[in-house]
């Protein structure tokens, strides 16, 4: 079967091009633009295991790919070379080095970086001074609520929902009397715990702020909380990830950071002009 | 009973010869595939250019077309379609079904399936499923739009999305319909392989295809069934008033709905118990196939085959438990999501094994850069890719980010679409001679190969950097979104790579179709490979072995011994003649 190698000069070298360069261009060229500014603390240790996963997978993808291509452009040549038979011994030392390095990047990171970032913010209670916003979406809209002065939700009841009370705030409720409603912004200051409470009226949303990189389902039936401390002010845009219908793609909310300043200037004026019940 | 025996129906048909329904299942398998593949067309042209006008599409889809604009609930119809057709009835039926039926019995020496009535029925179960899921497409309010997840209450509730009607309930018997096909076929598998190899075929020296086959099998037949059941019950919550997965209180199109006490949460434990395992499913006998290919073309051993099939019982046993992935920011306790993420970490050992594995059997070796090679090749540097970016996405803390965006996208394309794909497609070039009697053109081949790469690095590797930014995935249009318009540009390139991509494969069809009729007569064994399937006749008989079943004397994959004549010594050979390598 010489002819099968004959042939393969100029292809070996264009398919041994083909791992080492064109999938490394591809890399240099996307990363141009990832990841959006970020806005909140928490963030920085989400940050942190994508930075430490793009860097150790980023140099295995590398050096797989050239490894790759070198060994097609290398072994691919006419005439009879003597194949290299792998001992069990070498094949047994391979399977463990590489086992070893998977444990340590792949769990490694896991443990050192993700753990204490994930478990602080979506396993731990916010602290005590934090903002509570409830935040109830639907089909297309994100509904928000305060407290109000009191600092307590009223009751809802989903039976008491109609055009004009939207996530059914009981009227009967004393504690509901305060509670400040809106449709699509809401409000925090800088630099203040922020609690999300999040429900949902219809079917399964998820909240999400790229800057922030805060994501979390609303499940009908279900009360999660979510929490996270922003850095910034701005006003940033808060879409919906989870497929909610047909509307899914312009469920667009607003995340307006004030500053402290500005954010009680924003509460004196829009909680006591406008209230439930 | 003899191919003369039997008349046409019975021959080509309604047969029971596991060779015919492996074709008929890769068949099938690639006419979804075109339906699956224009649909991811039309989704892409949406993206690139929101809300053109395109007026050929309107006669064909006179409802989502409407004046040639695609509207927004039949996007998510095509996303949906999609996906479904593409996981289950495309790479399923062709990698899994139509190769596996068509390799087990031939390459573990038998004459047919351990059922061979129970093979031909599951096939027209998987062809009815195939039927029932097109249907949809022509349901009143449109195909099913709850996304291949089908998370309800979407999925649940008829007026929450105008293909949540009828469409959504044929996906829905359709699925049920797949998963029982496929637990047939799984059955049959391990029955086949468990206890009709020839003799001298030990569990040592099975190819490690039908290893590959042999632990997929396995997955499928404990992970798929509960979806049947979930299924059920939401047909039951969709029509019959129960709430299994629906709670209290739920006000949709300003309508208050009486359902009470279930959890939508339920419902992804159930399906991603099957969705992840089914990655499996179908990865593992892209990596076995591979595993087939390379010695042919490298003329040496596979490196590492204990090792590999060991890494394909742990990665079956560890991809029943590490689902909850799928769920991190679900609502699911954030507890359990630390769980998850360490025993998902887990597989990457074992998938780096196998990884090194591939390279070390490319290492050392001659090389012969024909179409089936390059595609395995293709399909090593696919499953780092994919496997790198599954890391992202099995940790916790990244997952907060990338949970629902394109970086998901790209990762499963790269994982679930490339490796899947690239492995059927050297499967079809390598198998094909053995099929079919004649070889393939490798010029096409070649062309068809270099354009689907480079196609596909540029979607899916330019998909995970525009995810990164935060692009949620299964949106109609990204016109709204500040945040998101320096990735307009990215896009529209990958809309371009798309069509290339979609070329390609017609080139593929088209060179499939010629050499079917007018390819180069193969013998017995044109590529000079080692195991059983390669000392029949192309193609083989009905039953496979006129005479008495082979006698197995050597593992599978004795390449270049020392003392050999030749440089590759079959299984059947004397053992006295050459050293036994393995």
């Amino acid at each position: 079967m010489a002819d099968d190698n004959s042939q393969g000069r100029f292809e070996a070298i264009a398919v041994g091009l083909l791992f080492m360069v064109l999938a490394v261009a591809m890399v240099a060229l996307g990363s141009r633009d990832w990841l959006p500014e970020l806005a909140s603390r928490h963030g920085a240790g989400v940050d942190k295991m994508l930075v430490y996963l793009l860097v150790t997978t980023g140099a295995m993808f590398l050096v797989g790919h050239f490894v790759l291509g070198f060994f097609v452009w290398r072994y691919t040549r006419g005439g009879g070379v003597q194949n290299r038979m792998a001992s069990p011994k070498m094949e047994r030392n391979w399977s463990i080095a590489l086992g070893l390095l998977m444990t340590l990047v792949a769990e490694g990171g896991v443990l050192a970086i993700g753990m204490p970032t994930w478990t602080e913010y979506f396993a731990s209670a916010p602290p005590g001074d934090a903002l509570t916003v409830e935040v109830t979406p639907e089909q297309f809209a994100w509904n928000v609520r305060y407290p109000g002065a009191d600092g307590v939700f009223g009751e809802t009841d989903s039976s008491l929902i109609e055009l004009n009370n939207p996530i059914g705030v009981d009227p009967e409720d004393p504690r509901g009397k305060d509670d400040y409603t809106a449709i699509n912004q809401i409000h925090v200051p800088v630099g203040r715990p922020v609690r999300v409470r999040l429900r949902s009226k219809d079917v399964i949303h998820s909240f999400f702020l790229p800057q922030f990189r805060v994501k979390q389902d609303a499940v009908p039936g279900m009360t999660i909380e979510v929490w996270f401390v922003p850095t910034k002010t701005g006003r940033y845009e808060l879409p919906c990830t989870e497929l909610c219908g047909l509307g899914h793609y312009r469920m667009k909310g607003f995340f307006n950071v004030l500053t402290a300043e500005d954010f009680e200037t924003w509460k004196s004026e829009t909680f006591a002009a406008e209230e439930v019940g | 009973m003899t191919d003369k025996e039997l008349g046409f129906v019975r021959r080509y048909i309604f047969s029971t010869d596991h060779k015919i329904i492996g074709i008929q299942y890769i068949l099938t398998g690639f006419l979804m595939a075109l339906v699956g593949g224009a649909l991811a067309m039309m989704m892409r042209m949406q993206i690139a250019w929101p809300g053109r006008q395109w007026g050929f599409l309107e006669a064909l889809f006179p409802n989502g077309m409407a004046g040639g604009i695609m509207t927004p609930e039949f996007y998510i119809s095509l996303v949906t379609m999609h996906g479904t057709i593409m996981v289950f009835f495309f790479i399923s039926y062709v990698l899994v079904s139509g190769f596996g039926n068509y390799l087990i019995p031939v390459q573990i020496g038998a004459r047919d399936m351990a059922f061979p009535f129970l093979n031909m029925l599951s096939y027209w179960l998987a062809a009815l499923s195939a039927l029932v899921m097109l249907a949809s497409f022509f349901a009143p309010g449109g195909a099913a739009a709850a996304g291949w997840t089908a998370y309800p209450p979407l999925s649940a509730i008829a007026s929450a999305v105008p293909g949540s009607g009828l469409g959504q309930t044929l996906w829905l018997l359709a699925m049920a319909l797949f998963i029982f096909s496929f637990t047939l076929s799984g059955l049959n598998y391990i029955a086949t392989i468990l206890s009709m190899r020839a003799p001298g075929m030990s569990m040592w020296r099975l190819p490690l295809t039908v290893w590959s086959y042999f632990v997929s099998a396995v997955v499928g037949v404990l992970a798929f069934p509960p979806l049947t059941a979930a299924a059920i019950m939401l047909l039951f919550d969709r029509h019959f008033g129960t709430s299994f997965f629906l709670p209290d209180g739920l006000v949709v199109a300003g309508e208050h709905l009486p359902h009470q006490g279930g959890t939508p949460l339920l419902w992804q434990h159930l399906f991603w118990f099957l969705g992840h395992p089914e990655v499996y499913v179908l990865i593992l006998p892209a990596l076995g196939v591979v595993f087939d290919i390379l010695p042919a073309f490298t003329r040496k051993p596979v490196f590492g085959y204990r090792m590999t099939a060991w890494c394909y019982l742990a990665i079956g046993a560890l991809g029943m438990i590490v689902w909850g992935h799928h769920m991190f920011v679900s609502g699911m306790n954030p507890y359990s999501g630390e769980y998850f993420s360490i025993m998902t970490m887990v597989i990457t050992i074992p998938s780096a094994i196998i990884g090194v594995n591939m390279l070390g059997s490319v290492w050392g070796g001659s090389i012969r850069l024909k179409t089936p090679m390059l595609f395995a090749l293709g399909l090593i540097a696919f499953f780092g890719t994919g496997g790198f970016g599954g890391i992202f996405l099995g940790n916790a803390t990244a997952d907060i980010q990338l949970h629902d965006t394109y970086f998901v996208v790209g990762h499963f394309h790269f994982m679930i679409g490339g490796v899947t794909l690239l492995g059927t497609y050297a499967a079809i070039y390598f198998w094909f001679p053995k099929m079919f009697g004649r070889m393939m053109n490798e010029t096409l081949g070649k062309i068809h190969f270099w354009a689907t790469i480079v196609a596909f690095y540029s979607i899916f590797l330019t998909q995970h950097f525009i995810g990164l930014a935060g692009t949620p995935r299964r949106y109609y249009a990204f016109i709204d979104y500040e945040f998101l318009a320096p990735m307009r540009g990215m896009q529209t390139f990958v809309t371009f790579a798309a069509f290339v991509m979609g070329a390609a494969q017609l080139l593929f069809a088209v060179n499939f179709c010629w050499s079917l009729l007018k390819g180069r007569k193969a013998g017995v064994n044109p590529w000079r490979a080692t195991t059983l399937e390669w000392t029949l006749p192309s193609p083989p008989p009905h039953g496979n072995w006129t005479g008495e079943l082979p006698t197995v004397e050597r593992w599978a994959y004795e390449y270049s011994a020392d003392e050999a004549e030749e440089d590759f010594t079959g299984q059947t050979v004397d053992a006295s003649s050459v050293p036994v390598t393995f």
